[in-house]
């Protein structure tokens, strides 16, 4: 394990941020720590770096103790939501920033910092200011200069949380392949679970300050621990009092064993999805369904179909 | 003289209204013209009028009175005198002041707010009131003034109090320019830079000082012509004994009060000198805060 985190509280005032929390990291992953706006992920992750310190508890980083460590002595690597971009320095002196304080001989500096603007395709932007550069672009940058260190474990905190949608997308899946290239034990923050589900190995869901399940992508979206979960992972709906993702309801022309008879409200078609809204007796679900099922079944407002969850 | 630096409110703050924009003229021809007579009128009034008198009584008896007068002994004592003040303090002034607005700023801690109200106290109370004080504290019945005199300190009409007269009335400059840009800066790079191995001395110095060099350039400066100038504190505590513990300024009022054409000579040129040496610092200011506002 590369990360071990035991017993973890934290409190601010009487905000319980973080309330025992257990976590084991493994070396070379890519772990998200998931959940919505002020659950503690972004707490935790900061503690990881030493950037915030817990009440009580251990923080362990490739087998060292280093719960009261201060951030500059505990190789780990951090990246900020909004850059955190030395705005006086050049690309290039940014990225060369935590080599110049290990006093590395210029030459090496020169060769690691060039290596790693190339890995992030910025090698043509070495001189340029971070106010010269787009979102994206300084979010590279500030992830190069984390590498830059060599660090044992990457933190990173919202990364794309500033960024616009498309950009946003480009970076998840370069992130993914950096991630394969440099192989260095990553976690990141995230509330958008769709970004967790596509890049990590693992998925951490925190609420409340507690971690409410640990497990693969695939693992989460299908065996859910709880209703949170499961809600937290993807699109929800009811039937007949059961929590069940729209895309798991069968619809059926004609009735058959253990189907429930609905009246379709309304049709909605996003692309190519049909989205059907439809009323049973004891609930309101809504099904997800393609264009080609939805032509299938002619499903048309006000008529009846019969409802199976899969 | 030094009312004259004072920084103007930030009015043209808004980048996303294009330059075209704010500059069209609005209102009718007549409002303008009245306006601008006004304008015009009250700063030719209050601020060019006293200047050109100064300059042309200066320069009155010719330019070799002007050169005589500055032979005068005690105008170059005061002038040693008022430079050592300045810049001691100045440099008194902005390694306090950074380190008051970095606590000021990023800690949090009982009495931040009382600390950060007393800043300011400087401004708000008269430097007469602060001369008296100091007195009152370190002079002869002061509070420590006999355990000092015992000791052969003298603190009260000497430099020393000069100085820290003058450290007090500057005092809120630094501060006042630095915590903005700092407050501004956010911690984040303080954070970024740790987390890659600086610790606080290499953060401080590639950090925190590169990013508020501008406004701590435009402090000092303020900080410096505010020293220069001051005169009512360091009136009270100095004794303005000539040749000894008498600033430019304390030169300049003594010899306008004294009888006779080359006492008067004398203060128009150090009048003259000072105002000189405020309109270089209104040129440096007005170079630099272009720079500050694109950090």
């Amino acid at each position: 394990m590369s990360i071990i985190v035991s017993g973890i509280n934290k409190n601010f005032g009487d905000f319980v941020a973080l309330d025992n929390v257990n976590l084991e990291v493994p070396r070379g992953g890519l772990t998200a720590l998931l959940g919505p706006s002020g659950g503690g992920k972004s707490t935790l992750l900061r503690i990881i770096a030493g950037l915030e310190f817990p009440d009580s508890g251990q923080i362990e980083i490739e087998g060292k103790p280093a719960t009261w460590l201060s951030p500059q002595k505990r190789s780990v690597g951090f990246v900020f939501q909004h850059y955190a971009a030395f705005k006086h320095l050049s690309v290039y002196r940014n990225v060369a920033f935590g080599l110049e304080i290990r006093k590395r001989p210029k030459a090496e500096i020169r060769k690691r910092v060039m290596e790693l603007l190339e890995l992030v395709h910025l090698e043509n932007f070495a001189d340029r200011l971070p106010s010269q550069l787009s979102g994206g672009q300084r979010q590279r940058m500030a992830l190069a200069r984390a590498l830059a260190v060599q660090p044992e474990v990457l933190l990173l905190d919202e990364p794309f949380g500033a960024l616009d949608a498309q950009v946003r997308k480009e970076l998840r899946d370069w992130l993914r392949k950096l991630h394969d290239e440099v192989n260095v034990t990553t976690i990141f923050v995230t509330h958008d679970q769709e970004e967790a589900l596509e890049v990590a190995d693992e998925i951490v869901v925190i609420n409340n300050g507690r971690i409410e399940q640990i497990g693969s992508p695939t693992d989460l979206y299908d065996h859910p621990a709880n209703d949170f979960v499961m809600g937290f992972l993807g699109p929800v709906t009811k039937l007949d009092g059961k929590l069940i993702r729209p895309h798991d309801i069968e619809v059926l022309r004609n009735p058959g064993p253990g189907t429930t008879p609905a009246k379709i409200i309304r049709l909605l078609r996003v692309g190519f999805e049909v989205r059907a809204e439809l009323r049973t007796d004891t609930s309101e679900p809504w099904v997800q369904l393609t264009r080609g099922q939805a032509e299938e079944l002619e499903l048309a407002a006000d008529g009846m179909v019969h409802l199976r969850s899969y | 003289m030094t009312e004259t630096l004072v920084k103007a409110p930030e009015a043209a703050e808004s980048p996303n209204v294009p330059r075209a924009v704010k500059r069209r003229r609005r209102g009718s021809p007549v409002v303008r013209w009245t306006l601008r007579i006004i304008a015009v009128g009250y700063v030719l009034g209050l601020v060019a009028l006293p200047v050109v008198t100064v300059t042309q009584r200066t320069f009155g008896n010719g330019l070799q009175a002007v050169l005589d007068s500055l032979q005068n002994p005690d105008l170059i004592s005061a002038a040693k005198l008022g430079l050592f003040v300045a810049v001691t303090s100045v440099v008194i002034n902005t390694v306090f002041g950074v380190g008051i607005a970095v606590l000021l700023v990023r800690y949090r801690f009982p009495g931040r707010r009382l600390l950060n109200a007393v800043i300011d106290l400087p401004v708000s109370i008269s430097p007469i009131v602060v001369g008296v004080a100091l007195i009152l504290v370190y002079g002869q019945n002061g509070w420590f003034g006999g355990w000092l005199e015992s000791n052969g300190i003298q603190i009260i009409f000497a430099t020393p109090a000069i100085v820290m007269a003058t450290v007090i009335v500057a005092l809120p400059l630094v501060v006042r320019e630095v915590i903005p840009t700092l407050e501004e800066a956010g911690t984040e790079q303080d954070q970024a830079a740790q987390s890659l191995g600086a610790n606080s001395v290499q953060r401080f110095f590639r950090i925190t000082l590169p990013t508020i060099k501008w406004a701590l350039a435009y402090g000092v400066v303020l900080s410096l012509a505010r020293s220069l100038g001051e005169f009512g504190a360091v009136r009270v505590v100095s004794g303005s004994v000539p040749g000894v513990s008498q600033t430019p300024t304390l030169f300049v009022n003594d010899q306008y009060q004294e009888f006779g054409p080359v006492a008067e000579q004398s203060a128009f040129t150090a009048a003259f000198a000072l105002m000189l040496i405020a309109v270089l610092f209104i040129v440096v200011i007005a170079l630099l805060r272009p720079k500050e506002k694109t950090q």
